[in-house]
C-alpha cells in the first residue's frame, strides 16, 4: 500500500514524467518561449543595435497607434457588461430548466461552431441597409431610414455580442444550476421575495462565476480581430490594437514592432485580469455548489 | 402576474436570439442561390451556377484537402499528445500539479491574435510560417490543453480498482492500458476528438496567421475572398460560405451525440 499519511502525496514517478513530457514540451516550446522571444524581439527595434525602447515609445508618441487602446476598451467593455448582464439575467431565469432547453442550447452555440468569419458574413447580410432586419423594420411601419449597423462601430458590437453571448450564457447557467435549490427554497419559505432572494442570497453566491466570466469575455472582446475588419471601419473608427499589430507584422513586416504591440495587447489583458481577481478576493467564495442541477 | 411577464420577457428574448441567428445564417443561404438579388425580401429568381463557380474560381477543391488534411492531423496528435497527460493529471497528485494545470489553461483564455503575432513571428523565422506544418503546429496549441481537459474527467470516472486488479492479476502497464483503459476510454476519446475537430475547423485567427498561399484553410479562404470584396459576386462568397456552414453544421449535429451543449464552453467550477 501506498503511504497516504501526509497531506502532501508526491506520486511523481517516472511514468508521470514520459506521459507529461510531450505535452509540457509542447506548452513550453510553442506557448512559453515564443512568449518570451516576443518579449525579447520587442525590446531589439530592427533599425537600433542591442536593447532600446524605442519600440514602445514610437507606439505611445503616435496617437494613430496609442489610439487603438482607447478604441478596443471602448469596444471591449460595453459589449461585455451588456453581454454579462443579459446572460446573468436568462441563465437566471432558465436555472430550473426551460422548454425545450437542448433546442434553444443547441441553436445557442452554433454562433460559437459557426465560427466568426461566417458569422460576420451573415451580420453584413442580415443586419445591411437591403437586409431583411431593416426590410422588415421599414415593412413594419417602426422606422423610416434603416438602421446602419455596418461597416461602423455598432457593426462590430453586434457581432462580438453574438459570439460573446453564447459563450457567456452556457458559462453562467453551468454555474447558476450548480447552486444548491434547497437555499433558495429555504430563503422563500422564511418569507423573501424572488427580488430579495436574488439580491441578497443567490447574486453572492453567482458573484465569483460572474467576475472570472466578466473577465474571459473581457479578454476574448479585447483580441477582436477579424470582425472589426469585416463589419467595422479598420482603417478608422473600429482600428482595434490586434488590427495595429497585424499590420505591423504582415504590411510592414516589421516583427520587433509587432511584438511590442502584441505586448501592450498582452499587459492590458493582464490588467483587466488583475482588477477582476482583487476584486473577486473581496467576494465572498461560494460554499454550496455541486448539489444542483448538474 | 410579474413573475409571468418576466417568464414571458424570457421566452421573446430567447425567441428573438434564435430569430436573428435563422436570419443571419438563412440570409447567407438564399444569396448562395441568388441569380441577382438587390433589395427585396427575397431574390426574383434562383440558380445553383454560384456553387460551380465557387468550386472553380476558389480552388475549392484544393482548400478542402489542405482543411481536411489539417484537421486530421491535429486531432490526431492532440489525442496523442493530450492523453497520456490526462491520465497523470487526473490520477496523480504532485508538486507543481496546479502550476501545470494553470499554464495548460492559459492558451485556452488569452486570445489567439495575442499569443498568435509572437508565435508566427517564431515560427517564421524557424522556416515553418506559411507552410501546412506551421498551421498544424500553431494550431495545436490551444488544441492539446483542450483536449487534456476534456479526456481528465473521464479518466476520474474510471475506477483505480479496475487498474490494481488488472496489475494483481498479472497485466503489464501496456496491457492494462490497452486492455482496459483504452476501451473506457472510447467515449472520451470520441468527444475530445469531435471537439477538437470543430475548433479546428472554425479555428481563423491561428490559421490566418500562420497560413500562406498553399496552406489556407477554408475559414481562412473564405476571409480573403470577403476581404477582397467587389471582386467577387457576393453570391459565390456566399456558396463558399454554405459549403463551409455545411460541413461545420454536420460535424456540430455528429458532436452533439457526444457532448453536452455546455460542454462546448468552461466550465466555470474549476
Amino acid at each position: 500500500m501506498r503511504a497516504v499519511a501526509n497531506d502532501e502525496k508526491n506520486e511523481f514517478d517516472a511514468l508521470a514524467f514520459f506521459c507529461l513530457l510531450p505535452s509540457l514540451l509542447y506548452v513550453l516550446c510553442m506557448f512559453v518561449y515564443p512568449f518570451l522571444y516576443g518579449v525579447y524581439l520587442s525590446l531589439q527595434p530592427q533599425k537600433i543595435d542591442g536593447f532600446s525602447f524605442a519600440n514602445y515609445l514610437a507606439f505611445f508618441s503616435d496617437p494613430y497607434q496609442y489610439g487603438t487602446i482607447w478604441i478596443t476598451f471602448s469596444l471591449a467593455i460595453p459589449t461585455t457588461i451588456v453581454v454579462l448582464l443579459l446572460a446573468l439575467w436568462l441563465a437566471y431565469g432558465m436555472r430550473r430548466g426551460i422548454f425545450m432547453e437542448r433546442t434553444v442550447t443547441t441553436i445557442l452555440i452554433m454562433p460559437i461552431s459557426l465560427g466568426v468569419i461566417l458569422l460576420s458574413e451573415g451580420i453584413l447580410g442580415f443586419y445591411g441597409s437591403q437586409g431583411w432586419f431593416n426590410q422588415v423594420l421599414i415593412g413594419l411601419g417602426i422606422i423610416k431610414e434603416p438602421f446602419i449597423l455596418t461597416h461602423n462601430y455598432a457593426g462590430v458590437m453586434l457581432a462580438l455580442f453574438m459570439q460573446q453571448f453564447p459563450f457567456c450564457f452556457l458559462m453562467l447557467l453551468g454555474y447558476i444550476s450548480g447552486i444548491d435549490p434547497s437555499l433558495e427554497r429555504s430563503a422563500r419559505m422564511l418569507g423573501a421575495t424572488p427580488s430579495i432572494v436574488f439580491r441578497r442570497v443567490m447574486l453572492p453566491l453567482i458573484a465569483p462565476g460572474l467576475a472570472i466570466a466578466f473577465a474571459l469575455v473581457f479578454v476574448m472582446s479585447f483580441a477582436v480581430f477579424p470582425s472589426a475588419i469585416m463589419l467595422g471601419q479598420p482603417a478608422g473608427t473600429t482600428r482595434t490594437i490586434s488590427i495595429a499589430a497585424y499590420q505591423k507584422a504582415f504590411e510592414q513586416y516589421d516583427m520587433s514592432a509587432a511584438s511590442a504591440i502584441a505586448v501592450v495587447m498582452g499587459l492590458c489583458q493582464l490588467a483587466a485580469l488583475l482588477v477582476i481577481i482583487l476584486f473577486r478576493r473581496r467576494l465572498s467564495p461560494a460554499a454550496t455548489m455541486g448539489v444542483g442541477k448538474r | 402576474m410579474r413573475t409571468r411577464m418576466w417568464k414571458l420577457s424570457l421566452y421573446l428574448f430567447i425567441v428573438g436570439f434564435i430569430l436573428n441567428m435563422l436570419g443571419i445564417v438563412s440570409h447567407v443561404v438564399v444569396s448562395s442561390f441568388a441569380k441577382r438579388w438587390f433589395g427585396g425580401l427575397l431574390p426574383p429568381a434562383y440558380t445553383t451556377d454560384w456553387f460551380a463557380y465557387a468550386w472553380k474560381n476558389f480552388d475549392l477543391g484544393q482548400v478542402l484537402g489542405i482543411t481536411l488534411l489539417i484537421v486530421v492531423v491535429v486531432v490526431f496528435l492532440a489525442l496523442a499528445i493530450g492523453f497520456p497527460a490526462a491520465y497523470i493529471l487526473a490520477r496523480r497528485s504532485f508538486r507543481f500539479k496546479s502550476a501545470i494545470l494553470l499554464l495548460y489553461f492559459l492558451p485556452l483564455v488569452i486570445p489567439q491574435m495575442t499569443y498568435g503575432i509572437p508565435l508566427a513571428t517564431t515560427l517564421y523565422r524557424y522556416g515553418v510560417g506559411g507552410s501546412i506544418v506551421g498551421v498544424i503546429l500553431a494550431v495545436l496549441v490551444p488544441m492539446v490543453p483542450l483536449a487534456v481537459f476534456v479526456l481528465m474527467p473521464f479518466f476520474e470516472q474510471i475506477s483505480v480498482n479496475l487498474e490494481w486488479s488488472g496489475s494483481m492479476l498479472g497485466a503489464s502497464r501496456a496491457q492494462i492500458f490497452r486492455r482496459i483503459l483504452f476501451p473506457l476510454m472510447i467515449p472520451g476519446i470520441l468527444t475530445a476528438g469531435v471537439l477538437v475537430l470543430v475548433n479546428t475547423i472554425s479555428n481563423f485567427e491561428l490559421a490566418f496567421l500562420l497560413g500562406g498561399g498553399g496552406s489556407q484553410t477554408l475559414v481562412v479562404a473564405l476571409f480573403y475572398n470577403m476581404f477582397a470584396g467587389g471582386v467577387r459576386p457576393v453570391y459565390s462568397i456566399d456558396a463558399m460560405a454554405v459549403i463551409y456552414m455545411v460541413m461545420v453544421m454536420t460535424l456540430l449535429l455528429i458532436a452533439l451525440r457526444f457532448v453536452r451543449p455546455t460542454q462546448m464552453v468552461f466550465k466555470l467550477d474549476k
